[in-house]
């Protein structure tokens, strides 16, 4: 049964009846497979035509999917040879961030991942994707492995944010991002970071200081999402839309603003309608990217991505 | 209409609210609810006397308070792009962002300033809260680097003041871009080997806290100031728990090792003044240390160190004849290396056999 969002109702109503159906042909009607066609086509159209204008608001909500493929799926699509490494070495163990080392296109490399779950108890044991500061102790051990075998960095951020909770702040959240930052520009090893659906303030920067950010198209990436925004400028929760389009949080805005550098394109009807085109095409993405990073030395790499960050704000959207 | 209401009304409210002013000569603690006379609160730096609150102070009172005989000089910070977004909520950011600016005469939220603490040269850059909630724009992104370019140039100490709510979240993303930049900032300075000090005072918090100010050599924070990253409000709404007793407060962070220590506002000036000395005093280069046993003398330590304000290159006699502890320390190693070469090489050859 496929998740359906609210602004997917008619799409929704189209590929229920096109189900239907197609149970009923089972019992061998015949000119039924030609209704089928004609209303899939009508599917398609309509499915075309909502995602090529989809609201800033309707991308959080795709960009939230729970069928979107997440971090462990790229992870097994991508990765082979994946020996998944644990904890930080000093408090624990954080499954909110996935990394390990592995063999992606050939290329042995470090992969870092921040993983929601797909079900009730995945998404307790990942804790919703939000990452306790172990997590990020966890992922700055990693870089400094990348860094020591000089092994290129992956990172796939999806994640609402670094969890706020008591035993996180005791702990040292801020800390443990701000570590994450500097180490991650620090590093003279390529970083590709791609976003892969919610990009949540200091909790995916810290995984996302990298010489290339790849964002897909119907991703987000934000400072605040549009519903703490909202609650705190407009006071309300209720304006999550109009926060959501005045934060310029999409893929598409962030390429204009010079935030990110490479936008990959979804398959009709977004990533998780076609969740193993969607995961081929970014891994075509980071391929294409660490070739041309592949060639850099590391103090040329370490360069460019300061650089690369000095330069942001120079341009507004004008 | 919107002109009436938006322009000149609050003008004419400026001009009836002052009026008021001079009758505020009593202030109240927010901490203790003590009325404390104007004078006597301005004396102790804006703690409150008889409960020791350290109340907010802007950027230019806490300049006057760190650097010697309160003599520091301002630099003009580079013009950045306003309102990238061109971002609305219940009203325009560049209406928000003139007000501020009209409100405090500044141009943003960050102040830079070069002097000396403690006699040692120093970069301040400070946050002033009042500047819509001391947040962390492009154009405070851009104070952070030129602070540190300048700390560069001088080399100086830099230290950061933060006073902020986190990030400003009418620049969206390039608000949260500050957090890379500022910590480049902070890289720069670190790679010259300069120290950079932490002065966390309150507020500081949200993607302030997770990046440059939790990076420093040393974190100094002020009594009471709340520090985290996360508002306190939101973790309990999503833990749905009352919050510990004094919890993200400075004493707190000190708890759990989150800053080095907490000091009263009198205090800073002095605690950072020695630091500075004790960080500043760097040895010479290993290399040209002559390698002296003989023992220094007090007074030429002393002498030496009222000297040296400016290390020259190629004059590091102060401090190299003054400790001869230190000098002995430093040239330790390359003594060792050159005059027991094959003892070094001992190690080298023991797995092999």
């Amino acid at each position: 049964m496929r998740h359906y969002l609210d602004f997917e109702k008619p799409i929704a109503e189209l590929e229920g009846k096109i189900e239907e159906l197609r149970h009923l042909s089972d019992g061998g009607e015949l000119n039924i497979a030609d209704e089928v066609a004609r209303l899939q086509g009508k599917a398609d159209r309509l499915l075309r035509q909502t995602y090529t204008k989809l609201s800033a608001w309707q991308k959080c909500q795709v960009a939230r999917h729970p069928e979107r493929p997440h971090s462990a799926d790229y992870l097994a699509a991508l990765i082979e040879d994946f020996v998944p490494l644990a904890g930080d070495r000093l408090y624990g163990e954080d499954r909110a961030i996935l990394g390990g080392l592995g063999r992606f296109r050939g290329h042995s490399c470090v992969v870092l991942g921040q993983e929601k779950g797909h079900d009730m108890q995945s998404r307790v044991t990942h804790n919703f994707g939000m990452p306790r500061p172990e997590g990020y102790r966890k992922a700055q051990r990693l870089m400094q492995l990348a860094e020591r075998f000089k092994l290129p960095l992956v990172t796939f951020v999806d994640t609402a944010g670094a969890y706020p909770g008591i035993g996180a702040e005791e702990r040292g959240q801020a800390e443990a991002i701000a570590r994450c930052i500097e180490l991650g520009l620090q590093l003279r090893v390529p970083v590709i970071a791609t976003v892969i659906g919610e990009g949540g303030s200091g909790g995916a920067i810290a995984l996302a200081t990298a010489n290339r950010v790849i964002m897909l198209e119907h991703s987000i990436y934000s400072v605040i999402s549009p519903e703490g925004c909202a609650s705190i400028l407009w006071r309300s929760a209720e304006q999550n839309q109009e926060a959501a389009e005045a934060l310029r949080l999409t893929a598409q805005d962030l390429e204009k603003l010079g935030v990110i550098d490479q936008i990959v394109p979804e398959p009709l009807g977004a990533a998780h309608r076609g969740r193993d085109k969607t995961m081929a095409a970014v891994g075509d993405a980071i391929e294409e990217a660490l070739q041309a990073l592949g060639r850099l030395d590391g103090g040329t790499l370490k360069a460019q991505r300061r650089d690369k960050f000095l330069a942001m704000g120079q341009k507004g959207l004008g | 209409m919107n002109w009436i209401t938006n322009y000149v009304r609050p003008k004419i409210r400026a001009l009836v609210s002052r009026t008021d002013i001079p009758d505020n000569l009593w202030e109240k603690c927010p901490a203790c609810g003590q009325m404390i006379f104007h004078r006597e609160l301005e004396a102790s730096l804006r703690v409150c006397p008889s409960c020791g609150h350290h109340m907010r102070i802007g950027a230019k009172r806490r300049l006057e308070l760190l650097f010697d005989e309160g003599d520091y000089s301002l630099i003009e910070l580079p013009e950045t792009i306003a309102d990238p977004l061109r971002f609305r909520d219940r009203e325009r950011y560049s209406e928000r962002l003139r007000r501020s600016r009209s409100a405090t005469g500044r141009q943003d939220a960050l102040l830079v300033a070069h002097g000396t603490i403690g006699g040692r040269k120093a970069v301040v850059a400070a946050f002033d809260f009042s500047f819509m909630g001391g947040s962390m724009g492009i154009a405070v992104g851009e104070g952070l680097l030129a602070a540190a370019k300048l700390a560069i140039a001088q080399e100086a100490a830099l230290i950061a003041v933060p006073a902020s709510g986190g990030a400003r979240m009418q620049e969206g993303i390039l608000s949260l871009m500050q957090m890379p930049r500022s910590t480049v900032a902070v890289e720069m300075v670190k790679d010259k080997g300069l120290p950079y000090i932490v002065l966390l005072t309150d507020p500081t918090t949200g993607g302030v806290t997770a990046s440059f100010a939790m990076l420093g050599d040393i974190h100094i924070a002020e009594p009471g100031a709340v520090i985290g990253f996360a508002g306190a409000r939101v973790i309990e709404e999503t833990i749905r728990e009352t919050l510990p007793e004094g919890f993200q407060r400075a004493e707190y962070l000190l708890d759990h090792g989150m800053v080095d220590m907490v000091v009263e506002r009198k205090d800073l000036p002095e605690t950072l003044g020695r630091i500075l000395r004790l960080l500043g005093e760097r040895r010479p280069e290993a290399e040209v240390v002559p390698l002296r046993p003989s023992a220094g003398d007090e007074a030429g330590e002393a002498k030496a160190r009222q000297e040296a304000t400016p290390r020259l290159v190629g004059e590091p006699a102060g401090e190299a004849k003054g400790e001869a502890g230190e000098a002995a320390r430093a040239s330790d190693k390359p003594a060792a290396a050159k005059t027991k070469t094959p003892a070094k090489d001992e190690p080298e050859r023991d797995p092999a056999e």
